[in-house]
């Protein structure tokens, strides 16, 4: 009776599955080849292209095309009925609803006055939110990228938030910012007065720009910081050795030579601002009143929330704002190209 | 080749051999299997775990059928099962609060009922708020599993530490504001009252007001008693009766209870309703006192809305009989007595109501309430039960929410409110198919 050393008998047991699946690979390839071999005599060389890419295409039709398709539908139907073949077809009626306003700045005039004040408050959102994101995201990235002690350690702590779910996010603040959380008890404590900070429409609206930008900074600064380690180091030593300041540095070697990947962050960052729905809706549900209602939520209130769903209008006001992100994102896909031929 | 293809057939079907095996055996089990009843359940609160213990009974009884209790949050069933019924889907029974916006998905269980009479006899006041516009006019469309009454909780000890007397049975609004306010700043209470953000909590105090709601089978919102209702909500929460921490906290049609602060004392008055007690008996438990008191009064009435959740069958279902004896078996009198018990919940069987029912509980708040509770009933407005029972009343609910939000947080005038309420009724009855004007 031999005895094998353990190592040994598990690099036997590795060689014979890798021989089985070897042989098994093999044996199938060659089963496939004859119905391939038939499919390709019948289409050509170049249709066996569409014949490998036609099961990606078959997902992408049923799980995205479709509802493209249905989605435009819905925007052209009424009724609060789900199924299409009970949906009377009403033309653009869901889109002039939407679009009838005297005065598209005095919400009170439109029609569809919670779309407005949604637009209106999105507006200001991104607004605000691209700017603090891009310029905080900047300063991080610049800071990030000196010399600086523990430097890995302050790179994970700014990209931790990137990691959290959005819920987790807008309930760990609302657990500070709440009536009787963190915040208003450290005020209390310091002999200050407690401030109703979801309550009041411009706190609320205060608030929901910082958690924005502090939950997703981290992902804008990694992309600045990329762009930072591109620059050539030569040329900040070029421009050491001849005594330029530091400011001069930055304007015109950092900034001119990070500007396509500023420009790609600001795109980047433009597009999540608009789409700015899970975070701030735990946050604070869209109030107090409308203060924090934005778009997306407009959108999933107006179809879902309501006891009556009004699909036909939510779906229109989809595809409103589409045209906004697919604007935004050609911009960007042209920044990109630009940046790649300069 | 011609091996090595033997061999990967060889293997094929020695691994397709136990699948085999297993799909016979799955076929054999299917055929002696019971039939499948499944419920979405929601719960306020110990009520899934009663009914699920009075199903294991039923299916004891009745092997050949298993009941699925299938239990989920509250906003599944208002948001996701009317999309899964409007697309032939959902369970085959289902625990709605919108009895009658759902209706033209019920199942009439009339003709699959062993003893239909029985339900006429025993649940008369409460089968016309299931039943569809277009359906059968003495069809049998569900049972409610729990009559619920809007009404306020008071935290008496708060009150006593104040060292104010609880306003009468027949204060007014006025009353119950100014001394909930009180006690408040006397004790340091941050919320002297507090409304579940909910249309139907805000009808009772408008009905009482002298607010109509309906005209026939229209809607007519707007009136001098609705408009006294809802300044009552926007003064209240300008002077600091109502706290914007609550009701302004959030936006749209959102839902929004005080259960948690009133179980932290920090509520002096809060309305809400009878399906809360069994909740308040546990989280509160001997902390504080507290009990319901009688609906505050208003120039017309003292009154506050009827409701609750109905067991409904759902016109879908493949299995109607089997769902017919699920419904019969917990509308049995002895099972619903029961379940009633032990829910603390107020019962919808005429029987039981005048019978009187011998709820499972020591705890001197919640017994106080349910006694209070039941009187409430017999006081309650024809025009609330009316209301109760119109199919389109969640529209109304919805525009006056939404609307005099925007009013309490100051984004537009009452006036300008009540127009937009009136626009939304509009829009609302409009997606359904019905012109207003």
């Amino acid at each position: 009776m031999t005895h094998h050393a353990p190592d040994q008998d598990s690099r036997t047991l590795s060689a014979h599955f890798a021989r089985g699946f070897g042989l098994a690979y093999t044996g199938l390839m060659r089963a496939l080849e004859p119905p391939f071999a038939a499919i390709q005599k019948r289409v050509g060389i170049k249709g066996m292209a569409y014949v490998f890419v036609a099961p990606n295409m078959i997902i992408f039709s049923v799980f995205v095309a479709l509802p493209m398709i249905l989605n435009i539908w819905y925007a052209l139907t009424g009724s609060n009925r789900l199924m299409i073949g009970e949906r009377p077809f009403v033309g653009l009626d869901n889109f002039s609803a939407l679009l009838d306003c005297k005065d598209y700045l005095d919400v009170n005039s439109c029609k569809q006055d919670r779309f407005w004040r949604a637009v209106h408050n999105s507006v200001l959102f991104v607004a605000l939110q691209v700017t603090a994101m891009v310029a905080l995201s900047l300063v991080t990235a610049l800071i990030l990228n000196g010399k600086l002690r523990a430097r890995g350690f302050f790179r994970a702590v700014f990209f931790f938030p990137v990691l959290l779910s959005p819920v987790v996010v807008a309930l760990i603040w609302k657990w500070i910012l709440q009536r009787d959380g963190l915040l208003n008890a450290l005020l209390l404590s310091s002999g200050g007065e407690r401030v109703a900070f979801l309550h009041d429409a411009s706190w609320s609206f205060f608030w929901t720009v910082f958690v924005s930008v502090w939950a997703h900074m981290g992902f804008y600064a990694l992309i600045l910081l990329a762009g930072l380690q591109a620059i050539p180091a030569d040329l900040y030593e070029a421009a050491e050795m001849d005594g330029t300041p530091k400011w001069r540095v930055f304007w015109r070697i950092t900034v001119p030579l990070l500007l396509p990947t500023l420009l790609v962050v600001v795109i980047l960052s433009l597009i999540r601002a608009v789409q700015a729905f899970d975070e701030i809706y735990v946050l604070t549900g869209g109030g107090p009143g409308t203060a924090t209602q934005f778009i997306v939520q407009y959108i999933y209130e107006t179809a879902f929330a309501n006891q009556v769903h009004l699909l036909g209008l939510a779906a229109a006001a989809s595809l409103l704002v589409a045209v906004v992100l697919m604007v935004l994102t050609l911009l960007q896909l042209r920044i990109s190209y630009h940046g790649k031929t300069s | 080749m011609f091996k090595q293809l033997k061999t990967i057939t060889g293997g094929l079907m020695a691994l397709c051999m136990p699948v085999a095996a297993m799909m016979a055996a799955t076929n054999t089990a299917k055929a002696a299997d019971p039939t499948e009843v499944r419920i979405m359940w929601y719960s306020d609160g110990n009520e899934g775990d009663v009914m699920r213990d009075l199903l294991d009974r039923f299916e004891k009884q009745n092997p050949d059928i298993k009941v699925m209790l299938d239990r989920v949050p509250y906003k599944t069933v208002v948001e996701q099962l009317p999309a899964l019924l409007d697309s032939g889907q959902g369970p085959d029974l289902a625990r709605v609060t919108d009895l009658g916006g759902l209706s033209r998905h019920y199942l009439d269980l009339r003709p699959h009922l062993k003893n239909a009479k029985y339900f006429d006899d025993n649940f008369a006041s409460s089968l016309p708020w299931f039943r569809p516009a277009t359906g059968n006019k003495d069809g049998i469309y569900g049972v409610m599993s729990q009559l619920a009454l809007t009404l306020p909780l008071v935290n008496t000890t708060l009150f006593q530490q104040a060292g104010i007397p609880l306003p009468g049975p027949k204060a007014t609004w006025d009353d119950w504001a100014k001394a909930s306010k009180a006690v408040a700043d006397k004790v340091k209470a941050p919320y002297p009252m507090a409304f579940d953000r909910s249309g139907h909590r805000i009808s009772g105090m408008s009905i009482s007001m002298g607010g109509k709601f309906i005209d026939g089978d229209k809607p007519a919102l707007v009136d001098a008693g609705f408009k006294s209702g809802m300044k009552n909500l926007v003064d209240w929460h300008a002077n600091g009766t109502m706290s914007k921490a609550l009701w302004g906290s959030v936006g749209g049609t959102t839902y929004r209870g005080a259960t948690e602060e009133f179980a932290n004392a920090q509520v002096v008055f809060y309305m809400s309703g009878t399906w809360q007690f069994t909740q308040f008996a546990k989280t509160v438990a001997k902390n504080f006192e507290w009990q319901a008191v009688a609906n505050p009064c208003g120039p017309a009435a003292c009154t506050g809305m009827p409701g609750g959740a109905a067991l409904v069958p759902i016109k879908a279902t493949k299995n109607p009989q089997a769902v017919a004896r699920v419904v019969e078996y917990f509308a049995s009198e002895p099972v619903y007595e029961e379940y009633h018990a032990r829910t603390l919940f107020l019962p919808a069987h005429a029987g039981l109501a005048k019978k009187g029912i011998n709820y499972v509980t020591d705890d001197a708040n919640v017994k106080k309430s349910l006694a209070i509770a039941v009187e409430q009933v017999a006081q309650t407005s024809p025009i609330a039960f009316k209301f109760q029972g119109y199919e389109h009343n969640r529209i109304l609910f919805n525009a006056m929410i939404s609307r005099v939000n925007q009013a309490i947080s100051g984004e537009m005038s009452l006036d300008d409110a009540y127009t937009r309420m009136q626009a939304d009724i509009v829009e609302g009855f409009a997606a359904k198919g019905i012109k207003l004007q």
